[in-house]
């Protein structure tokens, strides 16, 4: 497992302690949750920019350091724009709890916004799951390819 | 009814006659039901789908542009195809054929080497089944064909990631009232809403269902699939409408694995969107294939009135 993977291992098992929170407390905290998720989010757009040798823009995309981290990670990588709508998603959901001044709004948008995070996470992990994987979407070469050529018998 | 795709020609491609045979029959069936002809295009051929288009995108380019001289040569001016991959091929072909010399080349070559006309980006427009039914018949036209409404039903639409990806191949989505939006799509919404359902708000409509990997790294798939299902049962949904055979069918195998790997039981029911809107018209569960899913829809359906 890289450093990229484990980072997201960790989100994720910090977004399943925000969703098994109870709802009094989610509802109290949701303004700072949903703060702390938008960096989650960010946390794995870097990820994902590490991996492929870049440099973490601090720049932002209409407000959103998050849209220009994905903007980043999809240069030159057209599929990684499977992602670009579940950032956009997060957004918004975030400034749905930001503007709200409705509790059973802010607590539902915080639980959307919890599982579009948690998407991000698994959709970014599984592609730097494995090195050399090459494109996710439909070109994935699949995944113990080498080894299994490497065990292949000699005379075949 | 506007007139407009009244008659078609159908581009079922691999999958609907593969795994995917409910969608096909519940297609042929919804648009009899509303008085839609379509007429398959003869010997038609793979769009070039995702194997070829990563060896020679030109030869995908080809093989795409292919079925659309065929449907040029049978008379006809729209084409139409249930199936995403399919839908996204066909349209990134007329887009490649219209900015691309070289896509344009290939096509004339191979095309006079296989002794078939070559075929002109332009002449044929390619259009989903979600816009054959919105277009033809449109929410009014199906709320006064509704025998059996889907009131009571809580749907999550899921599109999938090709229906709206790249922006660039489908100049006509993003215009504003009445066209389809590629970062909120609506037109599956719209229309089983018109049939009475409840659509509940759901955020991962065109997030990845890792249908690329269901067989390369099965655990991704599971993973991403499983997020989609229980973020749709967070959202009170019954059921998750698609129009896509790879995600009907990733949903489908994910959720039985999702519960043998990881223990994790989830109970939405996955169903077509032309599967429910056949409900929606009267027709049988047989006629519109939901025996033919795997996901066991039946006891909700009749719990609902439907079946």
């Amino acid at each position: 497992m890289t450093k990229q993977s484990a980072d997201i291992e960790s989100i994720l098992e910090r977004l399943d302690e925000i969703k098994a929170m109870p709802k009094p407390e989610h509802t109290r905290e949701a303004r700072a949750l949903s703060v702390e998720q938008l960096s989650h989010a960010e946390a794995i757009l870097q990820a994902w920019v590490l991996a492929h040798d870049g440099v973490p823009t601090n720049e932002r995309k209409e407000g959103f350091r998050l849209l220009a981290l994905h903007r980043q990670g999809a240069k030159g990588i057209p599929s990684f724009n499977a992602c670009r709508e579940s950032c956009r998603e997060i957004v918004f959901q975030h400034n749905v709890v930001a503007a709200s001044d409705q509790e059973a709004e802010q607590e539902s948008a915080l639980r959307l916004m919890t599982m579009v995070v948690r998407h991000l996470a698994l959709f970014v992990s599984g592609k730097l799951q494995v090195a050399g994987l090459g494109e996710f979407c439909c070109a994935s070469k699949p995944l113990r390819q080498s080894s299994e050529i490497i065990s292949a018998p000699q005379n075949l | 009814m506007s007139g407009k795709y009244k008659e078609v020609a159908y581009y079922p491609g691999c999958a609907l006659e593969g795994t995917a045979q409910s969608y096909d029959r519940s297609t042929k069936a919804l648009g009899k039901a509303l008085g839609l002809k379509t007429v398959e295009l003869d010997n038609w051929n793979c769009c070039g789908a995702m194997e070829v288009k990563n060896i020679d995108p030109k030869i995908q380019t080809y093989l795409s542009a292919r079925n659309l001289s065929i449907a040029e040569d049978m008379g006809f001016d729209t084409v139409m195809a249930p199936c995403n991959g399919c839908y996204h091929n066909l349209k990134k072909a007329e887009y490649d054929l219209e900015n691309d010399t070289s896509s344009k080349e290939v096509n004339e070559r191979l095309s006079s080497k296989a002794g078939h006309k070559t075929y002109e980006p332009g002449k044929v427009e390619t259009i989903h089944a979600l816009d054959w039914i919105k277009q033809s018949v449109g929410e009014e036209g199906l709320k006064e064909k509704v025998k059996n409404s889907l009131e009571g039903l809580k749907i999550a639409n899921y599109y999938g990631c090709m229906y709206t990806r790249p922006r660039h191949i489908f100049p006509e989505k993003d215009k504003g009232e009445g066209s389809e939006s590629t970062l909120k799509p609506h037109f599956m919404d719209d229309l089983l809403e018109a049939a009475g359902a409840e659509n509940v708000e759901y955020p991962l409509k065109t997030a990845c269902c890792g249908g690329a990997h269901a067989l390369s790294d099965s655990d991704t798939s599971t993973r991403l699939v499983l997020n989609l299902i229980e973020t749709a049962e967070a959202c009170g949904a019954d059921v998750i409408a698609t129009e896509c055979p790879t995600c009907h069918t990733g949903l489908e195998m994910h959720q039985i694995r999702a519960e043998k790997v990881l223990g994790r039981k989830t109970n939405v029911k996955i169903l077509y969107f032309t599967q429910l809107l056949g409900l929606a018209m009267g027709l049988s569960p047989k006629a519109v294939g939901v025996h033919e899913n795997f996901s066991d829809a039946m006891p909700l359906l009749k719990e609902k009135g439907l079946a």
